[in-house]
């Protein structure tokens, strides 16, 4: 099973520790893993703001660092969905269609092809799971609030091998963070309102560790949290899968 | 002025901007509640989409259809291509019967075409009988949600308002009070009516019939008090089969207003002994949406308004900030491609979660379609204008990886050097509100060369 790491770029260059986690805890689970060096970042950004026509460049380069890999798996929900359904164009019909074939979120992976049933980590904190939207209702990590189906969720389930680790429950399961992008700064005002109404929730349902599927929401998060002085902290969830002390 | 900037004035009121997303989020659960009660919800849902789409497909055949059977019942039908061919049609009726007052149910398509103004202009008077219709109404502002107009005022506002306008008790704002105070008020106003005007919820093509669905019962007081009665449609509302009703009613009220069904679903076929009826079906910039793959999908909307409910941004800006006829999520993809106002940045306003596509009793791809509508020229551009040389300068760094390395190296240098000032500044809007990451010395490839030995 040839695997290759996918570091978002903001996970690269911000929070090398998700990536660290992400890369151990997949070594422990037994897997070879290479890190495709020349990758950069999916595009998402640039194509969120309306200018996809720029990006074909950024999808070459992507696909060049992903081509010939069984499976492609990365910490975040939002970067594996803009691959997954955003990424198009005839000049490499078939290598982009292998790459959104092969890619994974990282809990998606341990889920559906590693099929993972234990996790060997202690976390003895009362945590509180933000759903990220991508990962929820674009991957279907989980089932949305809306839906009318049997309830499920991947990341969860795996949090709750985690020993002592105690997710408290949210009155608002699944509402949105707020970041969104560039909207995080397009619309600041909303962005930041939207948030703190989120903090307000588990904050109200008390957790201590807020965790995630994204790490852009969590940066999002943490970086309105660290404002008000709180005392709640963000660790994105491969961080505590693979054993991260609370 | 665009979106950003209308909430951004919303939200400084932040108690306010607390009580109007409750508000909204309580009808969300109601929501919830009653579509959880129906095991075949997702069934419903997929039956209800792929019946509009097939009615999208064979649109014009089953119009032809409608007028046909209507026509049989002895109804007028009547075809307008714009929303000013709508006015005039519902003119000249009017002055055929030489009636100078009309009674509305509420109707989101003579908002979209501008019905009131132009007949008030004509010196007909207008009056909208739905309450929530009736207070927007009052207070000359624009409805702030399809279903719910008059969701953005508080009872306090309210009562000051009838107050001022039918001459309520000055400082009562008792619920029952003032609704018995409109009802009076309407009652005098629905006598008088010659003429009644109605919305369309579904108009079903084998039988010619028109389907409306009020809580009120004023679209039956209307109709059945006027002698002549006129139903706005959208070429979009047809169902083929009155059985197709099943699906959609309980669709609609429990999507809605979390209702098992509207009160009154009333169904209107032909002419009441001695009335007239009349039907007019407007095109409006439809046509021109359903030519459009990407966006024809959003003419399957049956204006619910669930979207509006379950969007983080709408609950906490409120429907005028859209500055279209119909705001929120399913506003923001309808708008861009109809001739129907609203700020020219609609489809950034969103976050893109993804919820209004799950509530969404017809499952419109709203989440796919607002990425879709960014990448229009000229709503990236109005939306921010001073991005694209940023954009490109991204691609090509995106594209270029040694120039990546660098340049989140330096980035990654310049936040821990530079002092507070230089980084948290008023042009810094993530920062106004929120710390940026701290930067660390090492990104992750920093780190897997040092650790794991360069390759």
């Amino acid at each position: 099973m040839k695997v290759a790491l996918f570091v978002p770029c903001y996970i690269d260059q911000f929070y090398p520790q998700v990536a660290i986690a992400t890369l151990q805890l997949l070594r422990k689970l037994e897997i070879t893993v290479d890190f495709p060096r020349e990758q950069t970042c999916c595009g998402q950004p640039i194509a969120n703001a309306g200018y996809e026509h720029y990006t074909a460049a950024t999808v070459r380069n992507f696909c060049e660092s992903f081509s010939g890999y069984d499976y492609i798996v990365g910490p975040s929900g939002s970067c594996v969905f803009h691959v997954k359904h955003h990424f198009h164009g005839e000049a490499n019909k078939a290598g982009i269609e292998q790459i959104q074939k092969n890619i994974y979120e990282l809990s998606e992976f341990l889920t559906d092809v590693l099929k993972v049933e234990k996790i060997d980590a202690q976390f003895p904190e009362k945590v509180g799971l933000h759903q990220s939207c991508h990962g929820l209702r674009g991957l279907r990590l989980g089932n949305s609030s809306e839906q009318v189906v049997a309830q499920y969720s991947k990341t969860r389930r795996l949090l709750e091998m985690v020993e002592g680790l105690q997710l408290v429950d949210l009155d608002r399961p699944d509402e949105c963070c707020g970041f969104g992008g560039t909207f995080a700064v397009s619309q600041a005002a909303m962005s930041t309102r939207i948030g703190e109404d989120r903090i307000a929730d588990h904050q109200r349902n008390g957790a201590a560790v807020i965790t995630a599927t994204d790490m852009s929401c969590l940066m999002h998060l943490d970086g309105l949290l660290r404002r008000q002085k709180s005392n709640i902290r963000v660790m994105h969830f491969a961080e505590i899968l693979n054993g991260a002390t609370s | 002025m665009n979106h950003s900037q209308s909430s951004e004035k919303f939200l400084r009121d932040k108690q306010r901007t607390g009580w109007h997303d409750a508000s909204l989020w309580f009808v969300r659960e109601k929501r919830d509640a009653v579509a959880k009660a129906v095991p075949e919800w997702e069934t419903l849902r997929t039956l209800a989409s792929e019946i509009k789409q097939q009615v999208l497909s064979d649109l014009d055949q089953y119009l032809i259809s409608f007028e046909k059977n209507a026509q049989k019942n002895g109804v007028h039908v009547h075809w307008a291509r714009d929303g000013k061919t709508h006015n005039e049609i519902v003119f000249n009726i009017l002055q055929k019967h030489h009636a100078r007052s009309l009674v509305k149910s509420k109707s989101m398509l003579t908002e979209e075409c501008g019905l009131n103004e132009f007949l008030l202009a004509n010196d007909i008077e207008v009056i909208d009988t739905d309450l929530g219709e009736r207070i927007v109404q009052l207070a000359e502002e624009p409805p702030s949600h399809i279903v719910m107009p008059a969701i953005h005022k508080k009872k306090a506002e309210i009562g000051e308002l009838f107050h001022q306008t039918i001459g309520t008790e000055k400082g009562n704002s008792d619920p029952a009070y003032l609704t018995e105070a409109a009802r009076q008020h309407l009652r005098e106003k629905f006598l008088r009516a010659e003429a009644a005007l109605t919305g369309v919820n579904f108009a079903i093509a084998e039988t010619g019939g028109v389907v409306v669905c009020t809580n009120e019962g004023n679209a039956d007081m209307g109709v059945h008090l006027a002698p002549l009665q006129i139903h706005s449609m959208g070429i979009e509302k047809i169902l083929p089969r009155a059985e197709h009703l099943g699906i959609f009613l309980r669709l609609l009220a429990r999507s809605a207003t979390g209702q098992l069904l509207t009160t009154y679903t009333s169904h209107y076929h032909r002419p009441k002994p001695g009335g007239e009826m009349h039907i007019i079906i407007v095109d409006n910039g439809r046509s021109e949406q359903l030519g459009q793959e990407k966006f024809r999908q959003s003419l399957c909307c049956i204006r619910c308004g669930a979207c509006m409910n379950t969007c983080p941004v709408y609950r906490r800006s409120g429907g005028h900030s859209y500055g279209s006829v119909i705001p929120g999520p399913i506003g923001s993809i309808l708008t861009p491609g109809m001739p129907i106002g609203g700020h020219p940045d609609l489809p950034f306003a969103s976050t893109l979660c993804g919820s209004c596509n799950d509530v969404c009793p017809v499952k419109i791809d709203i989440h796919q379609q607002l990425y879709h509508w960014r990448q229009h020229s000229e709503i990236r551009q109005a939306a921010a204008p001073g991005k694209k040389r940023l954009m490109q300068f991204a691609a090509w760094l995106f594209s270029h990886p040694q120039a990546y390395r660098l340049a989140g190296k330096t980035a990654r240098l310049f936040l821990r050097m530079l002092p507070r000032k230089a980084i948290y500044h008023r042009w810094n809007h993530w920062g106004l509100s929120r710390e940026l990451p701290v930067a660390p010395r090492e990104s992750f490839r920093e780190w897997y060369d040092k650790n794991e030995g360069k390759k």
